[in-house]
């Protein structure tokens, strides 16, 4: 009975030491992958390259989901504000709504589940495949060379994938309120015109989509450099980093939110 | 630097992984300009050795000087600059970067350790395909290629950059007759003709008693016999025999360490 429950107890240290190593070890890469420049360091082709295959390739995904949000939430807040009587306001509704939160966290969520996934399978595959090794062997840092520019690519492509988020959803919302359920076109546009601002809506917006993107490829990456390099490995890294990045994203996003409404 | 001095001394290097002691004070030298083969049993960690030369793992204890330089302690700078001006590694599978063709492969090191125009890089690439054969092969992918020629075209990677030591990991293992035979031909030629210190991990006897100046027998974390394969055929002590011819009885045990067996047996009676 007594050794069992000492069992239990050493598992949940271990559990416990292990976590924190793993986030030792990806601090570490952090540190060695974060900066440019390096034995056989990347350059700024490599930089289009994965921005093409990050981000670029998440286009469609991002575009399509960021429409149909925007048309649920023009559907949602009509039906809401028409019993009070301030549908005129949907489009001050929909628009903060998407700047401010649904953009930037749905499409981090997205992002995770496309690209971060994509991330940790290709980076694992290749250290399966020894070719990380075979680049540590001819004096190349696979950090510099390979972890560096996807960190970079996502940290890049996330704000932007956020931006072209909220404005589909805009236009999203627009299409259900002013075409399907005939809201005035003046009020929709000139409403949300008025109380946007720039800096409190935009601006913050994009500082949380900025911290999504580290922190989803950051994830991504680390998961698979760290993977175990065998097809159950690269499988179980892929499901972890999509879990984590995805409730990273959910947490972070309450804390940024409780900070820059200063409210907490 | 004189031409008798070892390419590779190791001296009272130690290693572990969790709790097993792979390596355990051991001394080793490997001769300059001669092709080495590492052999023994499967698990005595000979990749290993390789990994530690290259400086990938770090020995718990001692020395392993590469041409004068004391890979463990190195900076991380001046281990890079080792590796891309002197080493070269053929990895069991080939590592080549799947993303790329096999003209790109081969030109990878070139590209990014050198400032060479595209023109000067596309004859080197051509020059060191022809050395391994697969000149014509060049636009292909690398998931085009068969086992035998994925090795040769990393082998061709490898020697992009004129490196002085080679190492090569399993490079016989799950070939063809002829691609092995074209495997065996090349290390053995590049070695005559670059002047190359080869090191060879392998547990083929024939194939490396063919090519390998000098043979050398790990076994339990330490080296049980060194020396050219007749001398180590005729002269080497029982283990290194056992290997040599594989007997499958010997110092070696077939039987895995276990209770009397008749006890053993009578005990399930009971």
């Amino acid at each position: 009975m007594l050794g069992k429950l000492l069992d239990q107890l050493q598992a949940v240290g271990r559990s416990g030491t292990a976590a924190i190593e793993a986030i030792g070890r990806g601090t570490l890469l952090l540190k060695n992958s974060l900066f440019w420049g390096g034995p056989g360091s990347a350059g700024f082709y490599d930089l289009l390259k994965q921005i093409y295959s990050v981000g670029v390739r998440s286009l469609i995904i991002i575009v399509v989901a960021g429409f149909f949000v925007g048309m649920v939430l023009g559907l949602q807040g009509y039906n809401i504000l028409i019993d009070f009587g301030s549908e005129a306001a949907l489009g001050t509704m929909v628009s903060l709504t998407l700047l401010r939160e649904l953009g930037p966290v749905v499409t981090a969520l997205l992002f995770a589940g496309r690209a971060g996934s994509a991330l940790t399978a290709e980076i694992g595959l290749m250290k399966a495949t020894e070719q990380l090794s075979a680049m540590e062997m001819m004096g190349v840092d696979p950090f510099k060379r390979v972890i560096t520019p996807r960190l970079w690519a996502g940290i890049i492509s996330m704000p932007i994938l956020a931006l072209l988020f909220s404005t589909v959803g805009i236009w999203g919302g627009a299409f259900v309120a002013v075409d399907m359920l005939g809201i005035d076109d003046g009020a929709y546009w000139g409403n949300m015109q008025a109380s946007v601002e720039f800096y409190e809506d935009v601006v913050k917006g994009i500082i949380k989509s900025v911290a999504f993107g580290v922190v989803v490829t950051w994830i991504a990456v680390y998961q698979g450099y760290d993977s175990v390099p065998t097809s159950e490995g690269i499988g179980k890294a892929t499901t972890q980093t999509v879990v984590i990045s995805s409730l990273a994203v959910l947490g972070l996003d309450f804390v940024l939110t409780a900070v820059m409404l200063g409210g907490v | 630097m004189s031409v008798s001095q070892p390419y590779v001394s190791v001296r009272g290097m130690s290693f572990s992984r969790g709790d097993r002691l792979i390596y355990n004070n051991m001394d080793v030298d490997f001769p300059r300009g001669k092709v080495t083969a590492i052999m023994g049993p499967s698990g005595t960690g000979k990749t290993t050795l390789l990994r530690l030369i290259g400086g990938q793992l770090l020995p718990d204890s001692g020395t392993i000087m590469v041409d004068g330089h004391n890979v463990p302690t190195l900076p991380r700078k001046e281990l890079f600059d080792l590796r891309r001006k002197k080493m070269g590694m053929l990895f069991q599978t080939g590592a080549l970067f799947t993303d790329l063709n096999v003209f790109d492969n081969v030109a990878f090191p070139l590209r990014v350790h050198t400032d060479l125009p595209e023109s000067m890089i596309r004859d080197l690439v051509l020059m060191k395909l022809e050395a391994v054969g697969l000149r014509g092969a060049r636009n292909l992918s690398p998931a085009e290629l068969s086992g035998g020629m994925a090795r040769r075209v990393a082998l061709a990677r490898s020697i992009a950059m004129d490196p002085e030591i080679i190492m090569y990991d399993e490079p016989f293992t799950g070939l063809d007759p002829i691609s092995m035979g074209m495997i065996v031909k090349l290390i053995r030629g590049l070695n005559e003709a670059l002047g190359l210190t080869s090191l060879l991990v392998s547990h083929d006897v024939e194939e490396s008693c063919a090519i390998a100046d000098y043979l050398c027998l790990l076994s339990d974390g330490r080296v049980i016999g060194f020396g050219t394969p007749e001398e180590l055929i005729n002269e080497g002590n029982d283990e290194v025999r056992q290997f040599l011819r594989g007997e499958p009885d010997g110092p070696v045990p077939f039987h895995y360490p276990a209770d009397d067996y008749r006890s053993d047996i009578l005990a399930g009676v009971n």
